[in-house]
């Protein structure tokens, strides 16, 4: 069986600087999705303990193809990559038709895992796109995942309880970065990373068109402004006779 | 005219989602209920026309029947603008259902404004460093919306229509349902927060923020590594991106060096301060007051103190 995860190419987030306001992204590193790591140890932590092969699956521009050995030195068999220029920054709508897509191109698919969310935009819609592009059931915000033969028992947590579910495989199921902690590769992993194999298409051998309107304009992107007094205090007592000025203890 | 439909799988989150609809202007709004007859006759005594699913094979568990039903409601309705809560549940619907309705979506959003007949969304981006303005320009919209973003709207006269849709046999099945045991403790309606981070030394040393965060009326509450990673803490007290967004008046961070992820769950308080070992902390940037000393000194001498 193959496991398939999809992961993002994101910039690296405590790298970006903010200047005037905006996001400066000028020389900022591209990893993989912190939670994306989650989902690939998920599928790697079942691989271990049973019989899969796990495949990265990811789109975006081609420093994919450099970004992508991350997960292949963390236990990924091997890549598949949808790769193409304009695929950089993508909407939801248009990335989860590629990912659709591409999974359709593998064989004996059991498992599509997502991270909740995106590194960057959090925006957690591409793996419900993806479910219901394929036609097939899913679980999100999973806190615990385990196979039972063809089928895949799930606690999906939410704000106020957790639900144990089992779904039919092939399924989507996107995890929290709770379900486990993703391993670290070694040097010799890193090193070995590169000679996996990696599948490459182009965007047209995957025939997604991306659509000339956008559907979601971003009108800005800036930090919010902060006025805060910073006023450093030098004791306690001083701290507590500046709050009673302010009147927000003692009332 | 836009038209709108709301739906969440919650009464509270439902009726904000009435005012939500209505703040851009929304005539009338009509909203799907699944199940739940009691949420049906509460959002009709607020105004909604109610358009109430009774299907047994719909279980709120499977999100593809949940969304498949949202969908063909909102294609009878010839609905354009559907406003979701985006708890869990509402986001984990939302991508489903803009799949069906080849819509924009977009989730997490903090505020709503119409301007002229585009509705501007404001949502956190890059890990909450950024606040995004946003707005969908295709034809079809699925808009969800933080809860208590609204308040519940005043009474109105509303009603309830059954509806039936057809769905297909679920390949995911509820086995158990468990509560939050324990904490139910809500630190977004604290006046004041007391806040700690990993520079807390112990769990033993908690009965003393809980005595001070008493002191000051208020809750005590903590970064994400002390409720996921040390578990000292229930994650009902998480402030953060993964967490709640609070703005108390009062907000007392102690031992936080300042992450955005962390902030950005607290960045709209009223006053806040700032105790952090090192005099460069970056929660420093973000504080009203800085002290820089031992955060277990520090409450301990509040404690005495107040």
């Amino acid at each position: 069986m193959n496991i398939v995860v999809a992961m993002k190419q994101v910039p690296d987030l405590q790298q970006v600087r903010i200047r005037n306001r905006e996001p400066v992204f000028t020389d900022v590193p591209l990893v993989l999705g912190n939670i994306d790591k989650n989902a690939l140890e998920a599928a790697v932590a079942i691989k271990e303990s049973g019989d899969a092969n796990v495949i990265a699956l990811s789109a975006g521009n081609e420093d994919v193809e450099d970004t992508i050995k991350e997960a292949l030195a963390a236990g990924a068999d091997e890549a598949f990559l949808v790769l193409d220029d304009k695929l950089n920054g993508a909407e939801s709508g248009v990335v989860a038709q590629v990912l659709a897509a591409a999974v359709k191109k593998i064989d004996d698919v059991g498992l599509i895992l997502f991270g909740e969310g995106s590194g960057d935009n959090y925006s957690g819609q591409v793996g419900s796109r993806v479910a219901e592009l394929l036609g097939l059931p899913q679980v999100a915000y999973a806190s615990a995942l385990e196979l039972k033969g063809d089928k895949a028992l799930v606690t999906r947590s939410l704000e106020d309880c957790t639900e144990i579910v089992e779904v039919t495989l092939p399924a989507v199921v996107t995890v929290l970065s709770d379900i486990n902690e993703a391993r670290i590769p070694s040097v010799t992993q890193i090193l070995k990373a590169g000679k996996k194999p990696k599948e490459v298409l182009e965007l047209d051998e995957v025939g997604v068109k991306i659509p000339p309107a956008a559907s979601v304009v971003t009108v800005s992107n800036l930090a919010p402004e902060t006025e805060r007094k910073r006023i450093v205090v030098k004791s306690v007592a001083e701290l507590i006779q500046s709050l009673t000025t302010e009147g927000v203890i003692g009332r | 005219m836009a038209t709108f439909m709301i739906y969440s799988s919650k009464e509270k989150q439902a009726l904000e989602l009435i005012t939500a609809a209505k703040s851009v202007g929304a005539a009338a709004v009509k909203a799907v209920c699944i199940n739940d007859e009691a949420q049906a006759n509460a959002l009709a005594a607020a105004g909604a026309e109610v358009l109430l699913i009774n299907n047994d094979a719909i279980s709120l568990a499977d999100v593809a029947a949940v969304a498949s039903a949202l969908g063909q409601v909102a294609a009878q309705l010839g609905a354009d603008t559907i406003l979701l809560s985006s708890d869990r549940r509402g986001k984990e619907a939302a991508g489903r259902l803009a799949a069906i309705l080849d819509a924009g979506c977009l989730t997490d959003i903090s505020a709503i404004k119409a301007n002229g007949d585009k509705i501007e969304c404001q949502r956190n981006a890059l890990g909450g460093a950024t606040v995004a303005t946003q707005y969908i320009a295709s034809d079809k919209k699925i808009i969800a919306i933080r809860p208590k973003t609204f308040d519940a709207p005043g009474a109105g006269s509303g009603s309830v229509n059954a509806m039936t849709v057809d769905v297909k046999a679920s390949a995911v099945k509820l086995i158990e349902t468990k509560t939050r045991g324990g904490d139910s403790v809500d630190i977004e309606a604290a006046e004041a927060l007391v806040v700690v981070g990993q520079g807390l030394n112990s769990k033993d040393d908690l009965p003393a923020v809980e005595a001070l965060a008493k002191k000051l009326g208020g809750e005590v509450a903590c970064s994400k590594p002390v409720a996921t990673d040390k578990k000292w803490l229930s994650e009902e007290r998480i402030v953060g991106l993964s967490g709640k967004k609070c703005k108390p008046e009062l907000a007392i961070i102690l031992g936080i060096s300042g992450q955005v992820q962390f902030t950005v769950g607290i960045r709209d308080a009223k006053v806040i301060v700032a105790v952090n070992s090192d005099e460069n902390a970056t929660i420093n940037g973000m504080a009203d007051y800085i002290l820089t000393a031992d955060m277990h000194d520090v409450i301990k001498e509040m404690n005495s103190s107040l």
